[in-house]
């Protein structure tokens, strides 16, 4: 029984007008720079070349496959990714888990322990300055360490603690005799995977593309993630990646690959995280709506 | 037995042996506490108790507890210095503009929510999301390579239309709509999330009600939809206020270079300079505090203002 006036057909021609828009803005970044990363250089740089990919090649990728600090850079970021991810978890999951739970004393105490972070750090000097005095600068921990868990996820996992683990399957597993440690690895965690998919994910993410505990607590340059390597080429413009030895290049020429390898190393670094969360979309959707659930 | 006349007529006593009771039961769950406090003491806590080298001498000989005190010096240095207004017209700046586009992520939850088809919903939703995945340092690549003087997209619109180009990354009045801009574009989908699930909330009886009335679309938006989420929408404008003066400083750094210097200069690029990189430690932690402390002030201070107009906010 819907009832179609003229301002309602209006209405929807608008809006989705509207929302065209916003969508090729937000696209036609992204197709372009794919495109670029297999046109020719030429193309690109004289406009020829606008939204679908002309002349192709794979210059450009061949340039960045072949280049070692990028490799070394992925593994990198690979290792730190995977790492702070399972220490992430570590130690978010069973805080979460105990401060759910109802037997726990002064626990309005340590929820304000862990809340009050978030209204207030050290700042990053303080804060370089421990990491400096334990020892980690130049290490895999600086970059994994300093952002092990927010105050944010471990609220959000207690949240979900709270609505999806029955307190009576937990009282009546302690009363047959169970431990707690028995409890949260056999029973809570098989219930929990949502939210560990959604937690894991979250910060992986941020694992992934983050740059700057890199460039504040690495020196040497193996250590590096693949961030910091990117930051070189495409914003620093430090990065020499053209062939070592090759003098068959002309000046000009190395210029073109030059841009032609920066499409292809934002492809490269982008890609695995761009192709993923479609399909893990809402378990992301998921943890911003649990997080959003006010107490 | 005993025990529980005990708890009767003496407290003391029962709170004690109720405390040790519950630990002699559930211990278990005081361990699953450990990795977390261990870390918010060791990453957290211990540099907030290091702040105190904002009102010391910092000599790394000495640590940063056996430093000398000097008190307000290094706040005096900083208030009196002539960046300083620099640096905080600079900040605010940055920070009000992004401010102003707080409604940007509404605006499009509210045109996503009339969508009727679900499969171009879906699509749009997807592909606007797409660039919260991607690292700000490729965001920043992509700025460049875009704006690039000579091969950049950007500029070659613009001579084909006539016009000079213009070299947006190095011109000081262009940078803060660069990178204001460029966020929108990055947060802009991912921003929406939550108000679309606050809109998909909202009671349909009050459209049905609406609609017998003669409402028209844009009226029930503004007179329904707008006013349902609002609840959500100061929670998260208090939580932004209270990163005010944040400004997103690990872009700005990328994008800053000596010539955009005189608006790109904000104050936690200016702590990264004179602390990690000429190291002043003492010096650049005074102006961190500063500036956290002016987040946490706003934070108290609007959180209030929306407790007493409007019934919603954090605490």
């Amino acid at each position: 029984m819907k009832r179609f006036t003229l301002s309602d057909r209006g209405f929807d021609l608008i809006n989705t007008i509207f929302l065209l828009i916003i969508l090729v803005l937000i696209v036609y970044p992204l197709i372009f720079v794919l495109s670029a990363s297999i046109s020719d250089p030429q193309a690109v740089s004289s406009g020829k070349m606008w939204l679908w990919p002309v002349d192709i090649t794979f210059k450009g990728y061949e340039r960045v496959f072949a280049n070692d600090a990028i490799w070394l850079g992925y593994r990198n970021t690979i290792i730190y990714t995977v790492v702070g991810t399972a220490i992430h978890l570590f130690v978010l999951l069973p805080c979460a888990y105990a401060l759910s739970r109802k037997e726990l004393m002064a626990k309005k105490l340590i929820l304000w322990f862990v809340l009050f972070t978030m209204l207030f750090n050290g700042g990053l000097i303080p804060t370089y300055l421990v990491v400096k005095s334990m020892g980690m600068l130049d290490t895999m921990w600086a970059i994994i360490i300093p952002n092990v868990v927010g105050a944010w996820s471990i609220l959000v996992a207690r949240a979900f603690f709270q609505q999806s683990i029955p307190d009576q399957l937990v009282e009546a597993s302690k009363i047959d005799g169970a431990s707690d440690f028995y409890i949260f690895i056999r029973m809570v965690l098989p219930l929990s995977l949502p939210i560990i998919a959604v937690m894991a994910l979250f910060h992986a993410v941020n694992l992934w593309n983050q740059y700057f505990n890199a460039l504040i607590y690495l020196s040497d340059r193996d250590k590096y993630p693949l961030q910091l390597i990117l930051r070189e080429i495409l914003v620093v413009n430090q990065m020499q990646l053209n062939d070592p030895g090759g003098s068959a290049e002309s000046l000009v020429d190395q210029v073109k690959t030059a841009g032609l390898i920066k499409y292809a190393v934002i492809i490269v670094s982008s890609l695995p995280l761009l192709l993923i969360y479609p399909f893990v979309q809402r378990f992301f959707v998921q943890g911003v709506l649990i997080g959003s659930i006010k107490e | 037995m005993k025990g529980v006349k005990n708890d009767v007529s003496v407290p003391a006593q029962s709170k004690f042996y109720q405390v040790k009771k519950n630990f002699a039961r559930n211990w278990q769950i005081y361990v699953f506490l450990l990795p977390a406090v261990a870390y918010f003491i060791l990453l957290h806590y211990i540099p907030m108790y290091g702040v105190q080298i904002a009102f010391k001498n910092f000599f790394a000989n000495l640590g940063i507890w056996g430093s000398p005190w000097v008190g307000f010096d290094h706040f005096e240095r900083f208030f009196n210095s002539y960046y300083f207004w620099r640096l905080l017209k600079n900040t605010l700046i940055l920070s009000a503009y992004q401010l102003i586009l707080f409604p940007l992520p509404i605006i499009l939850a509210l045109s996503l929510h009339e969508v009727k088809n679900s499969i171009f919903k879906r699509w749009a939703q997807t592909l606007t999301y797409a660039p919260h995945f991607i690292s700000v340092v490729v965001v920043v690549g992509m700025i460049v390579i875009f704006l690039d003087p000579t091969t950049g997209l950007v500029n070659r619109l613009i001579l084909f239309f006539g016009g000079d180009p213009v070299n947006f990354l190095t011109s000081p009045g262009w940078f803060r709509h660069v990178f204001t801009w460029s966020g929108v574009w990055q947060t802009l989908g991912w921003g929406s999330i939550i108000y679309l699930a606050a809109l998909s909330g909202v009671n349909p009886e009050l459209h049905e009600a609406a609609k017998v009335d003669g409402a028209s679309r844009l009226q029930r938006i503004f007179h329904i939809n707008i006013p349902s989420i609002l609840p959500t929408i100061v929670v998260l404008f208090i939580l932004n206020i209270g990163s005010f003066m944040t400004v997103g400083f690990e872009k700005v750094l990328l994008m800053q270079n000596n010539l955009n210097a005189k608006t790109s200069d904000v104050i936690q690029t200016f702590v990264y300079q004179t602390g990690l990189l000429e190291g002043q430690y003492s010096f650049a932690a005074a102006i961190g505090l500063f500036d956290s402390a002016i987040n946490i002030a706003l934070l108290v201070l609007f959180n209030s203002v929306a407790r007493k107009v409007s019934d919603n906010s954090l605490w």
